[in-house]
């Protein structure tokens, strides 16, 4: 029982940090139409700021602080020099000018930080474990992901539909021109959101990083996760991100948690040892096979595409 | 329009022939790697042709073409594991698989557009790259050495390579056939009017769904082809074949060569991997000049290679 708790919040957890790249992903997607797959870069490139900044400073607060800005800064840069060119494109064109920019990333990355991977140790303060229940521990850190993300996603949510700036995002999103006609500077504002989506990205890469290794690639295998949860949620709703990356995050970490064990019930323990690592990393995939034959544009479609 | 003698055509013709002599410059005294490397070339168009197909005419824009280059790899790789050598079964087993794969995920996919469309062909591929890289008895993330390329009768010995750089010209040739003649079908035709009005195409009264679909798994089956001869030229197959990256390299083979012309997509892996070999020849970090270098071609130059050579007409 106790293990099960455990999964159930690390699967919380896992999901959490997904709804962060999700969230950027579909935000990206929903104002500005663009398919962003360098979108993991930027969560690469969190972790690694995070990583040197906190061993430049010694401070891991200071450190994460000062990554989460320069990955909003990255990200308005590339948002003016190259996302700018590409709104009103083919989505091929999307998907190839930013699979260029992956390579861009990764091997800039590589000539900076070397090909070996980095690790960002955690503060003595977020290393121990923390009685949540009677009897029951659970990493402090991976506890204040859970907060820290769920404070982010309602952060979020009260921007984008509670003030101005996200009214205007709102509006901007359903008709581009006349948000600028009425004298609002929507390039700034598209600028604003793109940085805001990276630093969403470079926030659940420095989160992982104390729980992976820094390292190249680390983007693109991650990034893959946040498309299932952008299109099972519905691309462009936010609420739809929350709802999936959290079911998505569940049954990704249960299954491969219980699923083997699920499974010697049923096949021979030799069977279910070799079949367990293969089905049980198809499940978020049939999960999302099964929404789609249901609701073929996600669980909530934006609606206004 | 332009008339036989357009750069276009010249230069087509001038391609197909070069290809065919290179074994021929090789035994003159050229290197063998250039052997080898076209090869490699040759399959990855045959690849790009097949993804053509779907992308430049049928406007279905699948991002996990490279799935079928492993699904055909794996259909070689594993009967050699278990001691089946005939070709006779491997490639037909091959291109069952990558049928089979491709009714089913495109049954699933193609109820679905635009970027839907994209992500789903993604997520699946890559469920198949974890369900491969899972699967120890076949070596699983390390991939599985093939120590005995595919067997058929008598004169016919795929680890001669020259041989085999033959067969492979031999079926590109045959794919882009294959393609040319689909294209101008009737079938292809109505392919063709889906991409351009969908919705027309079911008033007129064709079921285009079933008509993407079997698109869908003509190309899935030409690229399981294309792994089939991979695994036999590497002699190895892993997961990495059908990472998502590869499926990226294969839709920029098509775009760079140039969308919706058939032998585009041959250009544009000529021009990839010669440029990628040029490029990682001058530096270590060629993937910082590749990179923009993409990014400059789908800002100013969409036509691809096919494009530039279509305006140079009196040239």
């Amino acid at each position: 029982m106790t293990l099960f708790i455990e999964q159930c919040l690390n699967g919380l957890q896992f999901g959490l940090l997904l709804f962060m790249l999700a969230a950027g992903l579909t935000l990206v997607f929903g104002i500005m139409d663009l398919v962003n797959l360098a979108h993991g870069s930027l969560y690469m490139i969190g972790a690694y700021f995070a990583a040197t900044l906190t061993a430049w400073t010694g401070s891991f607060l200071l450190g994460v602080a000062m990554a989460l800005v320069g990955t909003l800064l990255v990200g308005m840069v590339l948002e003016v020099v190259v996302m700018r060119r590409l709104y009103g494109r083919d989505h091929l064109d999307h998907v190839l000018a930013t699979f260029g920019l992956i390579l861009f990333f990764d091997e800039t990355v590589r000539l900076i930080w070397g090909p070996a991977g980095l690790s960002l140790p955690l503060p003595s303060w977020l290393n121990a474990p923390v009685q949540i229940l009677p009897g029951v521990y659970y990493s402090a850190y991976k506890l204040s992901i859970i907060i820290v993300s769920l404070a982010v996603a309602a952060g979020l949510y009260f921007l984008v539909m509670r003030t101005r700036v996200g009214m205007l995002i709102r509006a901007g999103a359903s008709n581009r021109e006349m948000v600028g006609a009425l004298g609002v500077n929507i390039k700034l504002l598209y600028t604003l959101v793109f940085g805001l989506g990276a630093a969403l990205a470079g926030l659940a890469g420095l989160m992982q990083a104390p729980i992976l290794t820094v390292q190249i690639g680390m983007g693109e295998i991650i990034i893959i996760l946040a498309f299932v949860i952008t299109v099972i949620g519905g691309i462009g709703s936010i609420r739809g991100a929350f709802v999936a990356a959290i079911f998505v995050g569940l049954v990704d970490t249960l299954g491969r948690a219980f699923f083997p064990d699920l499974l010697r019930m049923v096949l021979s323990p030799a069977a279910a040892s070799t079949a367990a690592p293969a089905l049980s990393s198809m499940l978020i995939y049939l999960l999302m096979a099964i929404v789609l034959v249901l609701k073929p544009e996600g669980l909530f479609s934006a609606g206004n595409k | 329009m332009s008339g036989w003698l357009s750069a276009r055509a010249v230069t087509v013709v001038v391609l197909l022939a070069a290809l065919a002599l290179l074994p021929v410059y090789v035994e003159l005294g050229g290197s063998r790697f250039l052997l080898t490397l076209f090869t490699r070339i040759i399959i990855l168009a045959m690849a790009a042709v097949s993804l053509n197909l779907i992308l430049g005419f049928g406007g279905m824009m699948s991002f996990g073409h490279a799935v079928y280059l492993g699904i055909g790899g794996y259909a070689v790789g594993m009967l050699a594991h278990e001691g089946i050598y005939s070709g006779f079964v491997q490639w037909p087993v091959a291109l069952a698989a990558s049928a089979l794969f491709a009714l089913v995920i495109g049954a699933l996919s193609l109820r679905t557009r635009g970027v839907y469309f994209i992500m789903l062909t993604l997520a699946f591929a890559q469920m198949a790259y974890y369900v491969v890289a899972g699967l120890a008895r076949y070596g699983g993330d390390d991939g599985l050495t093939i120590y005995k390329r595919s067997q058929f009768f008598e004169p016919i010995n795929l680890s001669n390579k020259t041989q085999f750089y033959y067969i492979c010209l031999a079926l590109l040739y045959a794919s882009i056939y294959l393609v040319w003649r689909i294209v101008n079908s009737r079938f292809g035709m109505v392919i063709q009017g889906s991409r351009s009005n969908d919705t027309r195409m079911r008033a007129i009264g064709f079921p285009t769904f079933r008509y993407k679909l079997t698109c869908f798994v003509i190309a899935g089956v030409l690229c399981g082809l294309a792994g089939a001869l991979l695994a036999n030229h590497t002699d190895f197959v892993s997961p990495a074949m059908m990472y998502w990256t590869r499926s990226g390299d294969l839709i920029i083979m098509v775009v760079l060569g140039g969308m919706g012309s058939v032998v585009g997509p041959v250009f544009g892996a000529i021009a990839l991997l010669v440029l990628e070999e040029t490029l990682s020849g001058i530096t270590e970090y060629w993937q910082i000049i590749l990179g923009p270098l993409l990014l400059l071609v789908v800002l100013f130059a969409r036509g691809g290679i096919d494009g530039l050579l279509r305006k140079v007409r009196y040239a």
